[in-house]
């Protein structure tokens, strides 16, 4: 039979030698890779207290964005919904009325905004779609919860902390990715 | 003998095809379909005297006729220029054809305020796929656009005037579907806009289908407004006894909710023939029956496989039927949660098909109250 690759090795079926039939020998063997370890870089991080730095592509949980002035970009116009290959993402979209200017940039808002964080993948395509740089995903990933409720974020969960009001905190969630958001 | 001479041979884009005298050259491309068939933004075979505005449907005619074969100098408008015999028009194999089309488009746009987020014609608006198939989706325009001051024109029709392109097609729905004309194109040049003349609300009867004509989202459906975007709503055949009008609609529904009803429309987005009448549905289907009780349910509405309302839509999909009763000996498995105790949207208790307009964030917080 030809081989298809260089790699394969014929199986040796020799009898065992004395030094190998007592197993003392390859035990030693496999004991030194290990201890040899113990002198190595450690793979693993001590994960609450240090964390790993991201990549600066990397797409972690949802925000939704606000303008400068601390007003709702998103017009509940459902290009995320219908980009999300998961369908985690859905919204009830309401008309501004007079009085709510400041809130919601546009005409047309999302009354209500939701992500199924069971659902999502993380692919990136709500930021992709969005036309009115409403939606992106921040460097922080979504946090663990005991029960499935807690993963169904809301619009009060994703949005970003008012640049007016508390400015600290809105430029903390905007990150490095929203400095041209 | 005579019946032959009747009909008059066209050549568009090396396709013959035979039409009767009379025919203009974008119904005979109708005839042939596909993309030999120029877009048209103004004119609607069903209302007579429209076209000749948008000029969209411009082709080029490289041999006038068999009598006199000389080309015609300019693109003509394809809506307005009737076949001659032995006539050849090209219009997606010419070179001049697609260039002078996006130019129209632009021009289209430079006032339009590609507000498509926000705007419920966004999915099936004819300017939306001129755009996106002329690679015009963009702006070069910086200066301020036209605005007008917002008109209320009753309690039905909702109208943004700087979304129309001035095509006109909903003035011939009101000279010649309504008996007394309401509405009409006010002043002149840029400040031209729609409007019925002291704010008088329409009333006609048959005065929705303006909605259904309009190419833009110059002129939307208010009991439809903002409720939901069109590729997430299910379009179904549906039909009812109506003594107006024919009773044959779309009606366009969330699970169960009736969020808009409109005329069922042919593969030009026009309305549908019945008996070679025009289906115009009258106000009271299209505004008034927002039940599932009101219709007979005729079976889910074609499509076009490529809009976007087809997306998620799954033709031919059989839902499985349900085996865990079964194999847990009748008991019904216990679920984890109920995504209706978490969820705020697509809230069982909120009807929004029941709103005569659009939906304000109290509509939403109060039945959690409830």
């Amino acid at each position: 039979m030809t081989q298809l690759t260089q790699r394969a090795k014929q199986v040796d079926r020799k009898p065992m030698t004395l030094l190998e039939r007592i197993y003392l020998w390859n035990i030693l063997k496999g004991m030194m890779i290990t201890i040899s370890h113990l002198f190595k870089r450690k793979a693993t991080i001590k994960y609450p207290e240090e964390k790993r730095t991201f990549s600066k592509v990397f797409r972690g949980v949802q925000i939704l964005n606000r303008d400068e002035e601390g007003r709702e970009k998103c017009t509940a116009c459902g290009l995320c919904a219908v980009a999300c290959p998961a369908e985690a993402i859905t919204m009830e979209a309401a008309e501004r009325q007079a009085g709510e200017e400041h809130l919601y940039k546009e005409e047309k808002y999302a009354a209500k905004y939701e992500i199924n964080m069971l659902r999502c993948i993380f692919c990136g395509y709500c930021e992709e779609a969005c036309p009115k740089d409403a939606i992106y995903l921040s460097q922080t990933f979504a946090p663990s919860n005991y029960g499935r409720e807690g993963f169904i974020y809301k619009k009060e969960d994703l949005l970003i902390p008012h640049p007016i009001e508390n400015p600290e905190a809105y430029k903390k969630a905007l990150g490095e990715k929203g400095g041209n958001a | 003998m005579a019946d032959e001479q009747q009909l008059f041979k066209v050549t568009i884009d090396n396709i013959t095809v035979e039409v009767e005298p009379g025919t203009t050259i974008l119904m005979a491309a109708r005839k042939i379909g596909g993309d030999v068939t120029p877009p048209a933004m103004c004119f609607y075979s069903k209302l007579q005297g429209s076209g000749g505005k948008c000029r969209t449907c411009l082709v080029e005619v490289s041999k006038g006729s068999e009598k006199d074969p000389r080309p015609m100098p300019k693109l003509v408008a394809s809506c307005r220029t009737t076949v001659m015999d032995g006539m050849e028009v090209k219009n997606i194999t010419s070179a001049k054809v697609p260039e002078a089309r996006a130019g129209v488009v632009e021009f289209l746009l430079l006032n339009h305020p590609l507000d498509c987020p926000i705007c419920d014609q966004a999915g099936e608006c004819h300017l939306q796929d001129l755009g996106y198939e002329h690679g015009k989706e963009g702006t070069r325009y910086e200066f301020s656009r036209r605005t007008f001051e917002k008109e209320d024109i009753g309690p039905y029709i909702q109208l943004h005037m700087t979304r129309c392109i001035l095509c006109y097609r909903c003035t011939y729905v009101a000279a010649q579907l309504t008996d007394n004309r309401v509405h009409g194109v006010l002043d002149r040049g840029d400040h031209a806009e729609i409007s019925t003349y002291i704010s008088k609300a329409i009333s006609n009867d048959f005065s929705g289908n303006m909605i259904d004509v309009c190419p833009v989202g110059a002129l939307t459906d208010k009991t439809f407004r903002f409720k939901n975007r069109v590729w997430f709503t299910k379009p179904v055949s549906a039909h009812r006894n109506c003594d107006k009008c024919c009773g044959k609609v779309t009606i366009w529904n969330r699970g169960d909710e009736v969020l808009r009803v409109t005329a069922r429309k042919d593969e030009w987005g026009e309305v549908e023939s019945y008996d070679g009448k025009p289906g115009w549905i009258c106000n009271t289907c299209r505004f008034d029956k927002k039940k599932m009780s009101d219709w007979t349910i005729e079976g889910p509405a074609n499509i076009n496989r490529h809009s976007v309302i087809s997306t998620n839509h799954y033709v031919g999909a059989q839902k499985p039927a349900e085996f865990l009763p079964e194999l847990m000996g009748g008991r019904n498995p216990k679920m984890l949660m109920d995504i209706h105790d978490v969820s705020d949207v697509n809230d069982p208790k909120v009807d929004l098909s029941l709103l005569p307009g659009p939906a304000t964030g109290a509509t939403f917080t109060k039945t959690k109250e409830q």
